[in-house]
């Protein structure tokens, strides 16, 4: 177990270096570089070197990338001031330290993932798993439906919708926005209900489908059945035997939504104008800021690897058959 | 005997010469597949919804000539229909539901008064040939690496596994972000205005790049399994050549698979374009997409929420009714999986 964590970080940290030097390469391998774009159109060339100085653009490429990559592990020093270790460069934009902005953005995507998952996996396995215990009842046929229908709808068709109902027209609540939960527990609360539920209810509606599916599956497997034909009752093979293995899929695609989310849940910070990670993201690929857009992407990788190896160590406690080894 | 799987004559290129004999069999598993899926009423109607809106897109500007519209036209502004006004002083529509009249069949936009139903038809042009394009091209690129890592297995299989690992930890979202202006940029002058094609170009390519490790993944691990049954061994041992092994025997027995994943992936390569152009970085203005309807309408909500109905409805209606499909084609190929 320990050798298999062990060999599986290895490889996340030199997947992290490549898709580093990837983002790299192909952002200063575009014509235009930041430099001339700061400069803007009347740009006399002693002005040009100047930036290009200021931003450590005249070095050679690959020490730019090496400085780059080592500055995360033990911090760099700026013409501005130190950057102490997970350094990730200082944003050619807004001149301030990417790992500081990003810190700054996080706690608001961190509460959209936080929030969506405990909603779409209580709710959306729940009613997947119910509605496959009592399979063609009038309950499974408006949960099948509904799902249908809700996984189906978009984030930004649905998240102007609710806003308008909720915030434009009635004034029921204010416009979503982040609080620090050290702040005001309550305007947090409140503040990110609106995006998290919208965000919640698409993916609830693809956790019901699936969970359903699957637990379907796992129903007319030969264990299941032998189970059922030794006389266990039929709640009894539900709970023990059918539902541990029906959970395989939902991990997998529960890890895959959620580090995906952790990296900036976009669409849904850009319908409700939150400031969060995938923000951060766009406007880094707007402006051509390449440190802000390296540490974005970085840091998305990061929770994706780490996930891929939370999910294969769950594997093996949801079902022993599987070694990690 | 060739291969276990007969297709449908109208699947298969090269009709095998053998017909009679086929014929005296009995039906094809193609035949059979057919047979069931005729049988599902909803996919059935779904397969139609689904070509409606493929009709709509091909036939955008009949559509807009029966409309007399057209999707550039500035209506609010344009002093030659000063005549027919379509925006109040506060540049919102006049009438009721975003200004739906004889003229404007679906509304107009706030601000510059365009047609909304030719936006939307022509949108659904762009976004859906685009798909089209895109989805092709991950496909292929899936089957052909799939088929090499599958068929040869060894040292091959392993690096193009390693590849395709690589590919699947980048962040997605954030990577279509991220590179599409860089792209843009290699074809032309960031600071010059970019034409539509090559934009359009560049998705294509970070799409692409990006897209086509569920298929390859999905062909692998079928060729894996197929690899070593017998039919496969005895063309094998007969002295057939590795590629007349992968076309006559192998992918015969691939396209179920690859035609499912195909339903389910076109309508996903849809919402990841209409992404883009939400996100500010795929098509932008005056170039008629879905997206771009979408991130307008965001930006409308507040004054006039009627925008985004239209829009938004065409798109729940055409991703329901093709994830329908999905599901009967998959039914259709394979009994066994419950719905």
């Amino acid at each position: 177990m320990l050798q298999f964590i062990l060999r599986r970080t290895v490889g996340a940290v030199v997947t992290l270096f490549l898709i580093g030097a990837a983002t790299f390469f192909l952002f200063v391998a575009a014509p235009s570089d930041y430099a001339s774009l700061a400069c803007g159109k009347d740009c006399s060339p002693q002005r040009l070197a100047d930036i290009r100085e200021a931003l450590g653009l005249d070095l050679p490429l690959v020490q730019q990338f090496w400085d780059f990559m080592t500055g995360i592990v033990m911090g760099r020093d700026f013409p501005t001031g130190h950057c102490s270790a997970p350094c990730l460069g200082q944003s050619f934009y807004s001149g301030e330290m990417v790992w500081d902005t990003i810190m700054d953005r996080f706690p608001t995507t961190l509460t959209l993932t936080a929030g969506g998952a405990v909603v779409f996996l209580v709710v959306g396995v729940g009613a997947g798993m119910i509605s496959a215990y009592r399979r063609g009842s009038l309950l499974d046929k408006i949960a099948t439906g509904g799902s249908m229908v809700l996984s189906s709808f978009q984030i930004y068709f649905l998240g102007p919708i609710v806003l308008w109902i909720f915030v434009y027209s009635s004034g029921l609540m204010d416009n979503p926005k982040y609080v620090p939960i050290t702040q005001d527990p309550a305007g947090w609360f409140v503040g990110m209900l609106l995006p998290t539920l919208v965000m919640a209810t698409i993916f609830t509606a693809q956790y019901t489908r699936m969970a359903r599916s699957s637990m379907i599956e796992q129903l007319a497997e030969e264990h299941v059945r032998t189970a059922r034909a030794k006389g266990m009752s039929k709640p009894y093979v539900f709970f023990r035997y059918a539902w541990r293995g029906s959970l395989i899929p939902i991990v997998t695609v529960f890890g895959m939504d959620v580090s995906s989310m952790l990296g900036g849940a976009v669409v849904t910070e850009l319908t409700f104008s939150l400031q969060g990670i995938g923000r951060l993201a766009v406007d880094g690929a707007v402006h051509k800021d390449l440190p802000m857009t390296m540490g974005v992407m970085l840091f998305g990788a990061f929770f994706i690897l780490l996930i891929n190896i939370l999910t294969d160590i769950a594997y093996a406690y949801i079902d022993p058959r599987i070694r990690l080894s | 005997m060739t291969s276990p799987v007969a297709l449908d004559p109208e699947l298969e290129s090269t009709p095998e010469p053998a017909k009679g004999e086929q014929k005296l069999e009995g039906r094809s598993p193609g035949q059979l597949m057919w047979q069931r899926f005729k049988r599902d009423r909803t996919g059935v109607i779904c397969a139609w919804v689904v070509i409606f809106y493929f009709v709509v897109a091909l036939g955008a500007p009949l559509l807009t000539k029966l409309s007399g519209t057209d999707p550039y036209t500035l209506y609010g502004q344009d002093p030659t229909y000063a005549d027919k006004p379509v925006l109040d002083d506060f540049g919102l529509p006049l009438g009721y539901f975003g200004g739906v009249s004889g003229d404007h069949w679906f509304g107009v936009e706030p601000q510059f008064g365009r047609d909304l139903f030719a936006m939307l038809v022509y949108g659904m042009r762009t976004s859906l040939f685009m798909a089209l394009g895109v989805t092709v091209l991950m496909m292929v690129t899936g089957i052909v690496l799939g088929l090499i890592g599958g068929y040869f297995g060894g040292k091959t299989d392993y690096w193009l596994g390693r590849v395709t690992d690589f590919f699947l930890s980048f962040p997605q979202q954030l990577f279509f972000i991220a590179f599409m202006p860089v792209v843009t940029s290699f074809f032309v002058d960031p600071r010059e205005e970019t034409p539509t094609y090559f934009r359009a170009l560049a998705m294509l390519i970070v799409l692409w790049v990006l897209g086509w490790m569920s298929m390859s993944r999905l062909v692998r691990s079928t060729v894996l399994s197929l690899r070593e049954r017998e039919f496969v061994e005895a063309a094998k041992v007969s002295g057939a050549s590795p590629a007349r092994i992968i076309r006559k025997e192998i992918l015969p027995n691939v396209v179920t698979p690859i035609l499912v994943q195909f339903t389910y992936t076109l309508p996903s390569t849809i919402l990841t374009i209409a992404f883009l152009s939400f996100a500010g970085v795929g098509f932008v203005e005056p170039t008629p997409d879905w997206g771009r309807l979408f991130a307008a309408g965001a930006t409308y909500t507040q004054q006039d929420p009627a925008f985004i109905f239209f829009p938004g409805l065409a798109l729940v209606i055409f991703v329901l009714a093709f994830n329908l499909l999905g599901d009967s084609v998959r039914d259709a190929f394979d009994p066994k999986s419950g719905r």
